[in-house]
């Protein structure tokens, strides 16, 4: 042949476990060419050999048409000697590398699948583990890289010889299909009650049965043990909650199918794409006035979580009871979800009537992850399950590995190098034991799956977090603190694609500053690298510290201190406190200063829809804002008041030698990667007693609550507005980043969105990490990142 | 500041600044007190007479003659006269109770003032009849001491610095370095008392609780009992549980010893009124100061026969078994709490502030 040629191809993504070598091995012979396929730690490699314009055409849709679940990030190219061997094979893996391939997430049934488990010809027919190249497990049972049966939790199932055969049929959908299996050969569900005894009989049908007669469900899931109870039974739910003590969290439902879902909540197209689509998250959606759900499902709320089956056991199981199910996490309220039997067993004994379980192993428990839809586009809240760990593109990665740990509550980390960040599933809030060794124990898991060892470990400056103790204790790294407010902005950039600087707007409840305060309501003048802080709410005292967190009605009594009506609701449910908190603010008992914005969110809420106590985080200002009237267009004056420049003085010493000194020492503005905004000529605060006080003026005048929450959120909007408003009077910057926990609120999302792009400012907001501090971890690594370039390293 | 805090910031002052200084094999331990075995000399600790020593650096007092305890602290408290004691109270139960956790029995103090120019003298006259009570009460004398004034606004009222001496019997040999697995974990009454009544009292707090006073006592009477009940090193280590509480105490045994301390949320002994004012201030009583309870660890077959003899006395009355001593994870605090949880009691860095986001 006259221009025949050989060719080296390597294929870097999210290339192993999508089926991808039969897709190369299709391909090539279809073109006519030669050679083989194989993957190894850093994703796939080929060499075809055949007539160049084949070859070419072969590199084409290799780039351009990969099977549907890859991701393919590079494809490179090289010519090669002819060898003249015959045929074309896929090879074993191999261990070589430097392990950078990338492991899909676990991925929903394909419909190819689920017409299997459907067809009673099948010899699937009713498997509850069918799965293809296109779907089923990976992140969740991957124990070590290559992504290859011996690294995942399936390795103690031998293949029958039917399974084996379509494991190495090129032509197969099960072609390498790592976790491929069948009744003969694969995993068995078992239905047991809470002393482990089998339930003679169909799984399925019995425990439709069980849930039926109202009882409690164990369900072994993709990434741990979820509880089931039929929603539409109200002492089921209420059973529910009581033994698992979850008070007034709402609970997420699953429905059987998108008209199910239907009947329960408005759905749009954008849910719709998310409800049906193959991460399969929990959707907040709008609930209808006549969804037949038990009210104590989600007490009081507006919106519900609903989610459609995403793996084999559920469709099956919501075949045989095909109601809306409850399907909340297998724990007792705040402990990570249970996803190893052993604790499974242990720990829902006392919750669960019955246990709908198998014996594939998890090896990394994997949260659902939660996301509601903002202006027509997803705005994560949790991001877990079908998304982990699926890498984000860094449009400035970092030149040394980058290890960010992430804050306290919803902590995440992530592992980046070069252009990838691999944010982590969804670990919990850390002050658990459990879930500080799910941390530890991800990291490691992490370095090893990807092969990255960080050479920077970048923290949080609380010192307190055990994530920054985490941090302090990696020695084998360069440790780098980052500003929690800040690490909120940049995640917001990362997430955008952005560089800065912006305005960057950090609402949430409760971070440390660099003056060693609590910060929260933060208006930022921000970059990658650096910030200074433009603005913030006036400060006002926390009153007992975390007891004012979990006491909201603390919160009204800070701000509005003695003077308030003895008649005014929230004081007199508090009366026999009121007084000694007022002067534990006024003396500073236990009493720091704070500017967070969450706290003025709890203050209104317990004045106004009379929430005292909370039982969830975040929790009063939820019920603040599913109350508020939508159409009310009336909004409470703020007023700016200018403070002296902030002192760039750092309040502390560093707490210990090894402390991260960095944080505390100013940064000289030429470090900040701000040297071309102009200095701010002053400093503000805004004032949300104003707020706080005008609240408390509608309530005392009759005003109906859901209008006074309106105007409370359209006030927060305004000040949002006259805030940027001001510092671009001072920096001429028109774009703005709005993250912070405070930004999960749709409805202040909104309006503060609307005011800014009114007045002519860019937005930036959350699209694929959350606002919340699930995304922080994200935000330290671009901060390192970028400070490693500012450095100048190479 | 949060150096005084007595949590993680203060270790590591001390280990940076002075154990660099002063750096010997007796202070190494940065016990409540030094044991100086008879014979024993700054440059050459074991010239004259072999002694054994311990992990942790400690002294084994295992050897017929009786060995001298040692140590001093300085006391500093706003305000100086609270409900259930004053300064004085402090200075003298504090150093006892230093030489007490050594094992020791405590004989003689000396006690040292720095007064603030126009310092009441009827306030120092107070200060001085409680401290010479404290003392009878104790069993100690107060055999030397010194006092300077300092000008106005360069001290806080009056400063008092104690260091006290006590004779340890032969064969004692406590230190968190003795602790091991299987250990139970016992405290000697309601804890949070003295630090809840002070805090209280210094925000100009005025809550009803009229059992709310400071716990300040000397606990010499109570270790006597518990080493006499528990002998042949059954008993491996005693803390008074004062800045920091009894969570710090138990961080530093898990360190030291290297072993998992898990407490039982329910067990842990708390007076109604100290809880009710823990919950209005916001503060976990485990981190709360006391001034006349500690933490003893025994071994774990002589659980029983430490709380007999500990409840057998009026200062031990309320004591309780609050935990086991576990092999992992070394190093940690956990806290067992009444849903099934198990939480993480870490040592504080700095003032306490919430981690809530
Ligand atoms: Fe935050
Ligand atoms: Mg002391
Ligand atoms: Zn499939
Ligand atoms: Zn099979």
């Amino acid at each position: 042949m006259r221009s025949c040629v050989r060719a080296e191809v390597r294929v870097d993504g999210v290339v192993q476990g999508v089926g991808f070598r039969p897709f190369v091995h299709r391909l090539a012979t279809d073109l006519g060419l030669r050679g083989m396929v194989g993957n190894d730690e850093c994703g796939v490699f080929i060499e075809v050999e055949g007539a160049s314009g084949a070859v070419a055409a072969f590199v084409r849709a290799v780039r351009e048409r990969p099977p549907p679940l890859a991701v393919v990030e590079r494809v490179t190219s090289r010519e090669i000697p002819v060898t003249g061997e015959p045929g074309f094979g896929i090879v074993a893996s191999t261990g070589a590398g430097r392990g950078r391939a990338l492991i899909s997430p676990d991925v929903a049934t394909c419909d190819d699948c689920l017409r299997e488990l459907a067809d009673p010809a099948d010899r699937r027919f009713g498997y509850p583990f069918v799965n293809c190249t296109a779907c089923g497990p990976r992140f969740t049972i991957v124990l070590s890289s290559p992504y290859d049966r011996a690294g995942t939790t399936m390795a103690s199932f031998p293949m029958c010889e039917a399974c084996a055969a379509e494991y190495h049929d090129p032509a197969s959908r099960r072609f390498h299909a790592q976790p491929v299996c069948c009744p003969a050969c694969g995993p068995r569900l078992r239905l047991v009650d809470a002393a482990s005894r089998e339930i003679p009989g169909d799984p399925f049908a019995r425990a439709a049965t069980l849930l039926r007669r109202g009882l409690v469900l164990a369900v072994k899931g993709i990434g741990g043990y979820h509880l089931a109870v039929r929603a539409g039974d109200g002492p089921a739910v209420a059973g529910l909650r009581a033994r698992k003590r979850r008070e007034d969290r709402p609970f997420a439902l699953m429905a059987a199918d998108l008209d199910a879902a239907r009947r329960l909540c408005d759905v749009g197209p954008e849910e719709e794409r998310l409800l049906t689509g193959r991460q399969r998250p929990i959707v907040l959606l709008g609930r209808r006035p006549d969804a037949a759900i038990a009210p104590a499902v989600a007490p009081g709320a507006r919106s519900l979580g609903v989610m459609l089956p995403y793996s084999p056991l559920h469709h099956l199981l919501l075949r045989r009871f095909p109601e809306p199910i409850v399907l909340t996490s297998g724990n007792l309220s705040d402990e990570p979800i249970a996803y190893t039997d052993e604790a499974a067993f242990e720990r829902l004994r006392g919750i669960a009537d019955a246990f709908l379980t198998h014996d594939r192993p998890i090896h990394t428990r994997t949260d659902d992850s939660v996301v509601r839809v903002f202006r027509g586009r997803e705005l994560p809240l949790r991001r877990s399950r079908g998304h982990v760990p699926s890498p984000l593109p860094l449009a400035r990665g970092p030149r040394r590995p980058v290890l960010g740990c992430g804050a306290e509550l919803k902590h995440t980390f992530c592992l980046a190098e070069g252009g990838r960040a691999f944010v982590s599933h969804h670990i919990g809030d850390l002050e658990n034991y459990e879930t500080l060794r799910s941390f530890v124990e991800g990291v490691r898991h992490f370095e090893r799956l990807f092969g990255i060892r960080p050479a920077v470990v970048a923290h949080d400056l609380h010192p307190e977090y055990l994530s920054t103790k985490y941090a302090l204790d990696r020695e084998d790294a360069e440790r780098v603190g980052v500003q929690h407010h800040h690490a909120h902005i940049a995640s917001c950039l990362a997430d955008n694609g952005a560089r800065g600087p912006v305005i960057g707007v950090a609402f949430d409840g409760l971070g440390y500053g660099a003056d060693g305060t609590l910060w929260g309501g933060e208006f930022l003048v921000a970059g990658l690298a650096g910030f200074r802080r433009a603005g913030h709410l006036a400060a006002v005292p926390l009153p007992g510290g975390a007891a004012a967190v979990r006491q909201p009605w603390r919160m009204a009594a800070a701000y509005l201190g003695g003077g308030a009506p003895r008649s005014l609701g929230v004081r007199a449910r508090n009366a026999a406190l009121w007084d000694a908190v007022v002067t534990m603010a006024g003396h500073g008992v236990n009493a720091p200063l704070t500017s967070s914005a969450g706290r003025l969110f709890d203050a209104v809420s317990a004045i106004v829809t009379g929430r005292d106590a909370v039982t969830y985080e975040g929790q009063a200002a939820v019920e603040l804002e599913q109350l508020a009237d939508p159409r009310e267009r009336g909004a409470y004056p703020c007023r700016l008041l200018t403070a002296p420049a902030p002192a760039p003085a750092p309040a502390r010493a560093p707490a210990s030698p090894r402390a991260p000194t960095p944080a505390h020492a100013p940064t000289p503005t030429s470090d900040l990667g701000l040297a071309e905004v102009p200095e701010p000529s002053g400093g503000f605060a805004a004032e949300g007693r104003d707020l706080v006080e005008a609240a408390l003026e509608d309530v005392l005048a009759g005003v109906a609550a859901p209008v006074v929450s309106a105007r409370f959120h359209n006030g927060v909007a305004r000040l949002i507005l006259s805030g940027c408003l001001r510092v671009r009077e001072d920096t001429g910057l028109t774009a703005v980043a709005l993250s912070g926990g405070v930004f999960q609120n749709v409805l202040l999302l909104e309006r503060a969105c609307a005011l800014l792009e009114d007045h002519g400012f860019t937005v930036l907001t959350h699209r694929r990490v959350p606002p919340n501090d699930g995304g922080i971890s994200l935000g330290q690594v671009a901060v390192a990142a970028a400070r490693q370039r500012r450095s100048g390293e190479t | 500041l949060a150096h005084g805090a007595g949590g993680k910031a203060g270790r590591t002052l001390v280990e940076a600044v002075f154990l660099e200084a002063f750096r010997n094999p007796l202070l190494e331990p940065l016990a409540d007190g030094a044991i100086l075995a008879p014979g024993t000399s700054r440059e050459r600790p074991d010239a004259e007479r072999p002694v054994e020593r311990s992990a942790d650096g400690r002294v084994d007092q295992a050897a017929s003659a009786p060995a001298l305890a040692f140590t001093t602290d300085s006391y500093v408290v706003t305000p100086l006269f609270f409900p259930g004691g004053d300064i004085g109270d402090l200075a003298v139960n504090g150093t006892v109770n230093d030489l007490a956790m050594c094992g020791a029995r405590p004989e003689h103090l000396s006690a040292a003032f720095i007064l603030e120019e126009g310092f009441p003298i009827a306030d120092l006259r107070r200060i001085a009849a409680t401290m010479a009570e404290a003392a009878r009460a104790a069993g100690v004398t107060i055999v030397t001491g010194d006092t300077k004034v300092v000008q106005r606004g360069k001290a806080d009222g009056c400063y008092i610095t104690t260091a006290g001496v006590g004779t340890v019997a032969p064969g004692v040999r406590l230190g968190a370095s003795e602790v091991r697995p299987g250990d139970a974990v016992i405290v000697s009454g309601p804890i949070g008392e003295h630090g809840v009544t002070v805090m209280l009292a210094r925000g100009g707090l005025d809550i009803e609780a009229d059992d709310l006073v400071s716990d300040t006592a000397p606990l010499n009477g109570l270790t006597a009992r518990l080493l006499d009940a528990c002998p042949g090193r059954q008993v491996r280590c005693l803390r008074d549980a004062t800045r920091g509480g009894v969570a710090t105490v138990l961080n530093e045994v898990a360190q030291t010893a290297e072993v998992a301390v898990v407490v039982e949320e329910e067990a842990v002994p708390v007076r109604p009124s100290v809880r009710g004012a823990c919950e209005l201030l916001g503060i976990d009583p485990l981190y709360v100061a006391c001034e006349g309870r500690m933490v003893a660890v025994v071994a774990g077959d002589r659980a029983d026969a430490a709380l007999a003899a500990l409840r057998g006395h009026p200062l031990g009355e309320g004591a309780a078994v609050v935990g086991r001593i576990g092999e992992d994870p070394p190093g940690l605090v956990l806290l067992k709490t009444g849903f099934g949880g198990t939480r993480i009691v870490d040592l504080l860095v700095g003032d306490p502030l919430p981690r809530i986001c």
